[in-house]
């Protein structure tokens, strides 16, 4: 199957970077699809080939390594992620009743998205802020001690 | 009482730049150990005996003298994994978030022992603070010459580069870890050969966890004999401790190495928070057996907590109190072990999620007396020596500990048909 999408000039440059830190173009693999993903949101399977072409490996074998860890979005994301610790200092300080507030209030679950794309709600392991649990953290920021009451102002924040 | 790790740390102001690091005293490791040989600083590390504080407590500078320094390696590597992702564990990023050029330099020197021309800091990926000051001060470090060709006008050349993770637990094992640096699942490799003749790209290398690399630059600085007089009892030096959950004043701090437990407990974190009573606790993150009552009194290190039945491993400790069930505790362990199993091999890729789906029914009420007997079978088929990797034999620790300990707690579930705590 041919790819029906190319890679930018933009992202290729990205990657080539990437590449010549490299011995081989194929060690790139992690750089290339977090390049992408950053421009993109997530890697659909179009973007998967592209990529995989770029570095001359399979798709079926670049697919293995963008399934194998955790942040790399192989379905479409909403704009914002919310990354929920449910990791054993968050259970153990309440973050299960953190969760039943999100899912109360914007009405999704871990792994699904707002109808109207605003937020996608995973679950995260460990954060490492344990003396601050219960934490979660919205796309790059990083949100401790979390109540009841601030978790509200907090998802407000984000549109 | 000393601490070298966090005399220069305080969240009350930004952290060192270069220059204050420098007034410091900063960078004058660097500068005594280029004049050394690099088999004398292996040397002065071992003979420190600072034990690797990622969590397997391995004497590092033995670690190193395992490099062949027989010059017929061109290309060697020197890795900090600072995929600090076991759980309640949070002491590489205040040390990072705190003091970045302690680690450079830390690596600079490490790299310089085994002659390793190119580095990486493994970072996780949520650790977005310690992300971006690690790449200001490795710009600032290239720029004072302290990285990069000729460092220093000794001939010495050493790269560094900030590699950010996507996110696995398994990358924090230290072959894995290669892996997912060549861009593959981040799936261990066997050993032998161990990564200090065949590593990364099958060149020799080295991975140390971030505190045990904040350590060389005190060691060389100050000489063994004073590092081994930091530690109280078995080991050397300080350790970074932690204590997570319901206690006081959850938190980090610097002590000497063998600290008790209560100790850290009591005056540290303040006590058991108000309305909260103590049952146990994890000594060094998820994958620790349960300490309880009658261990509060032991000292905090590698022999001490072996002896007790557990492993001190990260040194951050996770309180489990009286309002919390064990059931649903150890539950969540094993979630999160099941979870992140690579996958590689059959007795963890299965056996973590049956011993996960068998928790959640007893929790859930649903449990049969039999199902104790099939977790104990568990923990035996997935501990030392039936797997490719730590990660079961780990996960296992608490489980096994926990139906030790709480045995009553597990039985009222099933005798009860529901958990006593929700």
């Amino acid at each position: 199957m041919i790819a029906q999408e190319t890679l930018t000039p933009e992202e290729m440059a990205e990657i080539d970077h990437e590449i010549a830190l490299v011995p081989m173009r194929r060690a790139a693999a992690i750089e290339a699809l977090k390049i992408v993903q950053h421009h993109r949101g997530w890697i659909s399977d179009d973007s998967l080939q592209a990529i995989a072409g770029y570095l001359e490996i399979s798709p079926e074998e670049l697919d293995s390594v963008a399934t194998f860890y955790n942040l790399v979005f192989r379905r479409p994301v909403g704009r914002n992620i919310i990354l929920l610790c449910d990791s054993i200092s968050c259970y153990v300080m309440g973050y299960e009743k953190i969760y039943g507030q999100i899912r109360d209030r914007l009405g999704i679950s871990f792994g699904q998205t707002t109808p109207d794309g605003r937020f996608t709600l995973l679950p995260n392991a460990c954060l490492g802020t344990c003396d601050h649990a219960p934490a979660l953290m919205i796309n790059n920021e990083l949100f401790r001690d979390l109540t009841e009451e601030n978790l509200d102002e907090i998802l407000d924040r984000y549109h | 009482m000393e601490t070298p790790l966090t005399q220069h740390i305080s969240f009350d102001r930004p952290c060192y730049n270069l220059r204050d690091y420098e007034k410091n005293g900063g960078y004058q490791a660097l500068r005594k150990a280029l004049s050394l040989s690099p088999e004398s600083i292996t040397n002065t590390v071992q003979a420190s005996d600072l034990k690797g504080r990622g969590g397997a407590g391995f004497n590092t500078g033995m670690k190193w003298s395992f490099v062949p320094m027989n010059g017929h390696y061109p290309v060697k590597y020197l890795i900090a994994n600072a995929d600090e992702m076991e759980p309640g564990t949070f002491k590489d990023r205040m040390l990072m978030e705190g003091n970045p050029h302690q680690l450079i330099e830390g690596m600079i020197v490490s790299a310089f022992a085994i002659q390793a021309n190119i580095s990486y800091i493994f970072l996780r990926w949520a650790y977005k603070k310690a992300g971006r000051l690690l790449t200001h001060a490795i710009e600032e470090a290239y720029a004072a010459g302290y990285l990069g060709k000729n460092i220093l006008g000794t001939g010495y050349n050493l790269e560094m580069y900030l590699h950010t993770g996507v996110g696995r637990y398994i990358c924090g094992e230290e072959t894995a870890l290669l892996n997912a640096l060549e861009g593959k699942r981040a799936t261990p490799r066997a050993k032998p050969p161990f990564p200090q003749v065949s590593g990364l790209f099958g060149k020799p290398t080295i991975v140390n966890n971030v505190e045990t690399l904040c350590n060389i630059p005190h060691i060389i600085n100050n000489g063994p004999d004073w590092f081994k007089s930091l530690g109280k009892g078995n080991d050397a030096g300080t350790k970074i401790y932690g204590v997570s959950g319901r206690v006081k004043r959850p938190g980090l701090w610097e002590l000497p190495m063998g600290v008790s437990m209560r100790e850290l407990i009591e005056d540290c974190a303040g006590g058991m928070a108000n309305g909260y009573g103590f049952r146990g606790a994890l000594p060094g993150g998820a994958s620790t057996d349960f300490l309880v009552e009658e261990h509060l009194d032991i000292n905090l290190d590698y022999k001490s907590v072996a002896a007790a039945g557990s492993r001190l491993g990260t040194g951050t400790m996770i309180i489990l109190d009286d309002h919390t069930c064990p059931v649903g505790f150890v539950h969540n362990l094993e979630h999160f072990f099941a979870q992140e199993s690579c996958g590689w091999c059959t007795p963890c890729r299965e056996g973590l999620p049956w011993t996960e789906k068998i928790l959640l029914s007893i929790e859930r009420g649903e449990g049969r007396p039999e199902d104790l007997q099939l977790l104990e079978t568990h923990t035996r088929l997935l501990g030392p020596g039936n797997t490719f990797c730590a990660l079961a034999p780990g996960a296992m620790e608490p489980l096994q500990s926990a139906l030790k300990y709480f045995r009553e707690d597990f039985e009222k579930h099933i005798d009860q048909k529901k958990c006593p705590w929700r």
